[in-house]
């Protein structure tokens, strides 16, 4: 390995100063001539049947430059993970016949300024049949639930299961084993991701026959490659500017305002921007998503957990943006840091006529050490044991294998553990303070640490 | 009224990378004649420092001082593709991809050198300040500079190479759940010391006391803005935030940070941590990566911390004053004798 002189040291960040000096160019410090702005009129109503759009009273606004409606946008309905294969496409750019949140784009309206595009916004009538909502993810499931999606159910379906599965070992002979039965249900909240910076991008058409987006997208190729399918123009044509945020959080990881804004620069041959406001961040930017835990652990009088069975469901809201993706790896995540002999876990991913949710800083991940730490003092106070001492009869070690059947390579919980308890001033038993996640190092001459 | 004291404990993994892998970022270097190297990207900073996190990694795999790296990232035209900055991926594929790209280009470097100083490549060494120097032989040197520009005007060549971080996708068994779903885990353990006012359920975070193991650090300071912040956002998301207060129904939602309950700068408590840096198997330089992992730790250890002091244990967040004392209530109401007592004197109790 080559001598580290830089890595491992402060050096000072070379953005800072630019930050908070207000010098750092954010995409809203753009301007060009001719920009043009653009605001969505959105549902007002969870779930509904669209019956007519009437765009001629926004059309009369000073400023008004057009108005688009899905029938404008040449590959409406997508979904952002089809990239990695993830499917089948279930989002409209713009709403079709219905709308499934409130919030959801209906048609946008571009114009001078964004004041005469929100004025014009508020012109447009919507005519709509309301239908029954749904908002809780147990309810979604159930047999009379209004019906969102086009394949007939409210689940996004697993290679023809209706949720993400992890077996291992046998659950069952592990309840018998166990001598106590630990049960709880944990729930989490949406959260807001909370930039300083909204979601925003301009589309500037070039005199060659490309568009330049500049945008602060956290994924430039991911937000490409969906414009260009959604707006049906080559890849090739395709320009995207970034590479520097004001707060991602995972809030800027679904592909929302750039094909919009390239369709409305396509379209009118101005430079578009389309920028959320705050209060659109908040509403219908997708939030982090909130999570539903049952867990049911199997449990020895000793602390030892011999059997874990989980029943998750994610609330996606309307669409999937990300959660297909979080549920897999909030299944790989719930076992926690805990070596758990027999394992079954059922993680749902669950539509419901809500803004629909997405990636924040922790996805799927998050909710399950929140439910698996409640778990773990659960345990310890229904028996009468230490709160320490359980996590470390269970910790993981380097060589075991997790319910995904992966074999643990990097543990180092234990040796978090042992630092911790010495900087709150707390004492080990012998048996804890010289454990090691690297348990075959004796043996085997190690060097790894 | 009263305040109770509790302390609440948690231990964290946390998941570096796109789960699954097939995620691809690749870096590009090359000199000018400047004496500089530019890393060409198309790597998003957030704001997390990438940017001088990469300027860091390529310095050390050049062997050049870290003022002589230029990072160029976020143009889609002029960077290589990188599949973007989230699950925790951004150090540890970027990274391996301006190392790998580092490689190449240090190789060409000390061809060229070589040559200059008329010895052989594998007898030299860059010193990490600028220059090229013969192992054993002090005197016989070459400035960075004066080899790129050699390269350049004399010798015909680029100074130049190309790198990829790269993980093959893998698919999950849709029986078992069988799955590779992270290039390497970071873990963690957080205490937390709560005060919790049993009259107005008021929830006050007085410490936050954390160890985390995250590989090799590229720049402690950033590393202290991770730790520092995802407290915070961690503490955020256990006692205040929500979009859906009536969560599942969705009235009231917030519109404004005026209308969305935050922590202030008055509510955070004493952080107190330690980074331990066991290196991970796969990491650039055996980083790990603390992008994500620090804001989920503090939740449970502050939710536990309140079931040490009230004796009740809380499931969901955010545990507002209203779910303290609707707990509180709870427990009062299951916990009490049936009135049987007070009856005995042929009271009005239906």
């Amino acid at each position: 390995m080559k001598e580290l002189r830089s890595v491992g040291t402060s050096v000072r960040r070379r953005d800072g100063d630019g930050h908070v000096t207000g010098q750092t160019e954010f995409v809203d410090d753009r301007s060009f001539p001719d920009l043009k702005h653009l605001h969505v009129v959105r549902s007002p109503v969870p779930h509904a049947e669209i019956e007519a759009v009437d765009t001629s009273q926004a059309e009369a606004v000073s400023g008004f430059v057009t108005a688009l409606t899905h029938e404008d946008v040449p590959n409406n309905i997508y979904t952002i993970l089809r990239l990695i294969d993830i499917g089948p496409n279930e989002e409209p750019l713009l709403a079709e016949e219905r709308v499934r949140y409130q919030g959801e784009p209906i048609a946008a309206i571009v114009a001078d300024t964004k004041r005469a595009a929100m004025e014009a916004a508020s012109k447009v009538e919507v005519d709509l049949t309301e239908l029954p909502a749904v908002f809780d993810v147990e309810e979604a499931l159930e047999p009379d639930a209004p019906t969102l999606k086009e394949w007939g159910t409210n689940y996004f379906e697993y290679e023809g299961h209706e949720c993400r599965r992890v077996r291992y070992g046998d659950v069952e002979k592990g309840f018998k084993e166990a001598d106590h039965i630990i049960e709880e249900r944990y729930q989490t909240s949406p959260i807001e991701q909370a930039p300083t910076e909204t979601t925003a991008a301009i589309a500037k058409p070039e005199s060659n026959g490309r568009f330049t987006v500049y945008t602060n997208t956290q994924a430039l190729y991911f937000s490409l490659d969906n414009t260009a399918m959604i707006v049906d123009v080559p890849f090739s044509k395709l320009q995207f500017v970034g590479g520097t945020v004001g707060g991602g959080f995972g809030g800027k990881v679904d592909v929302i305002v750039e094909p919009l804004a390239t369709l409305a620069a396509k379209k009118t041959g101005y430079p578009v921007q389309y920028k959320f406001t705050r209060e659109e961040e908040m509403q219908v930017s997708s939030p982090r998503g909130a999570w539903r835990m049952y867990y049911k652990d199997g449990v020895t009088d000793d602390g030892e957990i011999v059997a874990r069975q989980v029943t998750s469901y994610a609330d996606a809201g309307a669409y999937n943006r990300h959660t297909p993706y979080a549920v897999t790896k909030h299944a790989a995540n719930v076992g926690g840091p805990y070596d758990i002999p027999n394992a079954k876990f059922d993680c749902y991913c669950v539509y419901t006529t809500k803004q629909p949710s997405s990636a924040m800083r922790g996805f799927g991940v998050t909710p399950a050490s929140f439910a698996v730490e409640g778990q773990m003092d659960k345990i310890a106070d229904e028996l009468g044991l230490d709160r320490w001492e359980v996590r470390f009869k269970n910790a993981y070690q380097n060589g075991d294998v997790t319910p995904h059947r992966k074999e643990v390579e990097d543990a180092t919980l234990i040796e978090t553990m042992q630092s911790a308890a010495e900087m709150v001033g707390r004492d080990l038993p012998p048996e804890y303070a010289t454990m090691s996640s690297f348990k075959e190092q004796d043996n085997e001459g190690d060097s790894r640490v | 009224m009263s305040k109770r004291r509790g302390t609440g404990l948690a231990t964290v993994n946390y998941p570096t990378g796109m789960n699954l892998g097939g995620d691809p970022t690749q870096a590009l270097i090359h000199s000018t004649t400047t004496g500089n190297f530019v890393v060409t990207l198309s790597s998003t900073d957030l704001g997390q420092g990438l940017k001088t996190a990469m300027a860091q990694i390529a310095a050390d795999a050049m062997g050049v001082p870290v003022d002589n790296i230029i990072v160029d990232t976020g143009d889609t035209d002029t960077g290589p593709h990188c599949m973007g900055t989230f699950a925790s991926r951004g150090t540890h594929r970027a990274g391996n991809a301006v190392i790998d790209a580092a490689d190449e280009a240090r190789d060409v470097l000390m061809e060229v050198a070589a040559e200059e100083l008329e010895a052989a490549p594998s007898d030299l060494e860059p010193d990490g300040d600028g220059n090229i120097h013969v192992l054993g032989a002090p005197d016989r040197s070459i400035s960075v500079m004066d080899a790129a520009m050699a390269a350049h005007f004399e010798q015909g060549r680029t100074i130049s190479g190309r790198g990829i971080g790269f993980k093959p996708k893998s698919d999950v068994d849709p029986e078992t759940g069988e799955m590779d779903p992270d290039s390497t885990e970071a873990h963690a353990t957080v205490v937390t010391e709560v005060e919790v006012d049993t009259e107005t359920g008021e929830v006050d975070v007085l410490t936050v006391k954390a160890v985390y193991e995250i590989g090799q650090m590229v720049n402690p300071a950033l590393v202290d803005g991770q730790i520092i912040g995802g407290a915070w956002m961690g503490m955020a998301h256990a006692l205040y935030e929500t979009t859906d207060p009536y969560y599942p129904d969705i009235d009231h939602k917030p519109g404004s940070f005026g209308e969305y309950s935050l922590p202030g700068p008055s509510e955070v408590p004493d952080i107190e941590y330690e980074v331990l840096e066991i290196p991970s198997q796969t990491g650039p330089y055996g980083v790990k990566g603390i992008g994500e992992m620090s804001a989920t730790p503090p939740i449970p250890a502050i939710v536990n911390a309140i079931k040490d002091a009230i004796g009740v244990q809380i499931t969901e967040i955010p545990v507002t004053p209203e779910v303290v004392l609707r707990a509180l209530e709870d427990e009062k109401e299951s916990s009490e004798e049936p009135p049987v007592a007070e009856n005995r004197d042929g009271g009005d109790e239906p």
